[in-house]
């Protein structure tokens, strides 16, 4: 399947993707209006940085997820794409998955709020938004 | 001491629009864009702004313009605003005042006041899209005769010419000058576009030797980087005699900007003020200069054709005449409006010639002497758009080098602040935080797109005024017309006026 990949040769460490992120998760049409409410980063990207390197992190969509394993609600399942996403209306918060992902790539939502993570744009029909407005071509959304 | 000069933009950030996401922070290297965090307030340094655009452009929510400021001096056509504060900086520094890329003052651009011919009812035109049309380029010498054996086949003397699938090159510029990826975008798009581009006086990176078939190599007074693998390494060699934006005088990069791999490619100690001499040292003549070329002809068992390059100054036709009587096979004139990575601004925006009327002079020159097939003729010095290629080739030239435009599509917004070493667009710099903002995957693709397009242009064009072969255009004045020029301008141009 197709996944996001980071290169750090080209990583600037701007962070535009985990903007474009959390307005991807959103459901506005207007850049701004994602952040009314105070949203803010990161979201289903977060970008690391260390000593001049920079690196976008996000969800692998594993083979075999222990996120999905470890769901206690069943809020987590596979789309039809192969993308691991979250039900927000079943996800109760209990951090299991958190714990469980070896990448760190699920962020809290809050105590007993559902969790965050990459779902590969499935509502913006599946054109990750960190890809199509990654500034250097530094993420890219391609078969491994 | 008291700050004579205020900022000449202002910053202007639409706070109903701001996310305050930071990237103008951290994508400003000259730290205009700070953040206070206990105020959660985003505020602006207006006078390190350079107008270069990178926030403007990176700024995901539009929030983002630079102005020019309305602050004014009491104005005066004579003490300009540039001309007041020129004065109030050499008054706080003593020194002499550096610019960037190519001068803005306000010379006649001849490309602008030239019209091109178009076919009609008497002759027809040709559509580029359905019947071939030539613009591949050979430069150097030609033969002058033809032979004929008894068996009727044909004899010529063949010398070193440079293919060109377009009748563009990239014009010198250094590593050093410009980073190692821009470097490296110039060459793939080369490759690609089957034409050349040009080292500069820097040298040649090991991991460019690759993109050898699409290389010109330079030698300059400095003589950094050059040996004799590096000579072998191009399709050509350019002896740079001057330089549009600067002439007579040599090149600085400062001794910061040489880091361990431009030391290593230029053979200079890290650290080291890296100094073109203004003249080379053993040229003082047309025959010092016929040395040179035969040096380096020799150097490389005569395969390869030598270009010089000068910059267009008073006595350009004469200075070309002797370059072509010296053994060099190629001669390139770059015009005052070229640019450059750094030059006294004084230099730069005074001396020279337009490049039109320097191409037009040698042309001319080169023809009444018979000579012009001893050579290959390049312009440079501000080539904008197809549009002045084809009057450039129509004038005379035989192909061009273009520096800036390439440097646009690289992302340049022409903030012409290269000399500070601080490239928000990652071209002009050799910061490796800021080097990695170029990323050649990207830049060669713009490159190659600007030249396709040209191209495609270039053909119309010629299509439109019946021709079908670059062949025909060179040196073909009539299909050139000028607009609002004086009798003495159309004259040097080689031209009628409009309506003649």
């Amino acid at each position: 399947m197709k996944r996001v990949y980071v290169n750090e040769e080209w990583c600037l460490g701007c962070h535009l993707c985990e903007y474009w992120c959390v307005f991807s998760a959103s459901k506005e049409t207007h850049f701004p209006f994602a952040f009314d409410g105070g949203a803010k980063p990161p979201a289903g990207i977060r970008v690391e940085d260390y000593k001049g390197i920079n690196f976008a992190v996000n969800c692998r969509h594993c083979e075999d997820p222990l996120c999905l394993k470890g769901c206690i609600s069943g809020a987590l399942s596979r789309d039809e794409s192969g993308a691991v996403c979250v039900d927000k209306t079943k996800c109760v918060g209990c951090h299991t998955c958190i714990a469980m992902c070896p990448y760190g790539a699920i962020v809290s939502g809050g105590d007993n709020m559902p969790i965050k993570k990459c779902q590969l744009c499935a509502s913006r029909d599946h054109v990750p938004q960190c890809v199509a407005h990654c500034p250097n071509n530094a993420i890219v959304f391609e078969e491994e | 001491m008291i700050d004579y000069i205020q900022p000449d933009y202002e910053v202007v950030r639409n706070k109903d629009l701001c996310i305050k996401c930071k990237v103008c922070v951290r994508q400003c290297a000259n730290e205009v864009h700070q953040y206070d965090e206990k105020r959660d307030v985003l505020y602006a340094d207006n006078s390190k702004c350079v107008n270069c655009h990178r926030c403007v452009t990176l700024c995901p929510a539009k929030a983002l313009k630079i102005v020019k400021t309305d602050h004014c001096f009491k104005p005066s056509a004579n003490y300009t605003t540039e001309i007041i504060k020129d004065i109030y900086r050499q008054a706080d520094t003593g020194g002499v005042l550096l610019s960037s890329m190519g001068t803005p003052k306000d010379y006649p651009v001849y490309w602008d006041k030239m019209l091109i011919n178009a076919s009609q009812v008497t002759n027809p035109s040709i559509d580029p899209l359905r019947e071939p049309m030539e613009i591949k380029t050979f430069l150097g010498r030609k033969p002058e005769t033809v032979k004929y054996r008894e068996d009727g086949s044909i004899e010529v003397e063949k010398f070193p010419n440079l293919e060109l699938k377009t009748p563009i090159m990239f014009s010198a510029m250094s590593y050093g000058s410009i980073s190692k990826n821009a470097h490296l975008s110039l060459a793939r798009a080369a490759e690609q576009l089957g034409i050349f581009y040009n080292t500069g006086e820097g040298g040649l990176h090991e991991d460019l030797y690759k993109y050898s078939l699409n290389t010109i190599v330079q030698v300059a007074s400095g003589r950094f980087g050059v040996h004799e693998d590096y000579l072998n390494a191009g399709q050509a060699i350019e002896i740079k005699i001057g330089q549009g934006a600067k002439p007579g005088i040599g090149g600085h990069l400062p001794g910061k900007k040489i880091g361990p791999e431009v030391s290593r490619t230029r053979m200079i100690p890290m650290g080291t003020d890296a100094i073109s001499p203004a003249p080379h040292h053993d040229i003082y003549s047309i025959e010092d200069l016929r040395q040179l070329v035969f040096s380096l002809k020799e150097a490389t068992n005569y395969k390869k054709p030598i270009i010089v390059k000068i910059a267009a100054v008073h006595n350009i036709a004469a200075i070309a005449s002797g370059i072509a009587r010296s053994g060099a096979d190629i001669i390139a004139i770059d015009g005052i409006r070229g640019g450059t990575g750094a030059a006294p601004s004084r230099i730069r925006d005074n001396v020279g010639m337009p490049i039109e009327l320097a191409l037009a002079a040698v042309d001319t020159r080169l023809r009444d002497e018979g000579i012009r097939n001893n050579v290959g003729l390049v312009v440079a010095g501000s080539i904008r758009s197809s549009a002045d290629v084809v009057k450039a080739i129509a004038l005379g030239a035989d192909a061009v080098y273009i520096g800036t435009p390439a440097l646009l599509a690289l992302g340049c917004h022409l903030c012409r602040s290269c000399h500070a070493g601080k490239c928000n667009w990652g071209i002009a710099t050799q910061n490796p935080e800021l080097v990695r903002r170029l990323n050649p995957d990207i830049g060669y693709k713009r490159l190659v797109n600007l030249v396709n397009a040209w191209s495609h242009e270039i053909m119309e064009m010629m299509g439109g005024m019946g021709i079908n072969s670059i062949e025909a255009l060179r040196g073909n004045r009539l299909m050139l017309r000028g607009i609002g020029l004086s009798e003495k301008e159309l004259e040097i141009l080689g031209i009628k006026h409009a309506g003649e």
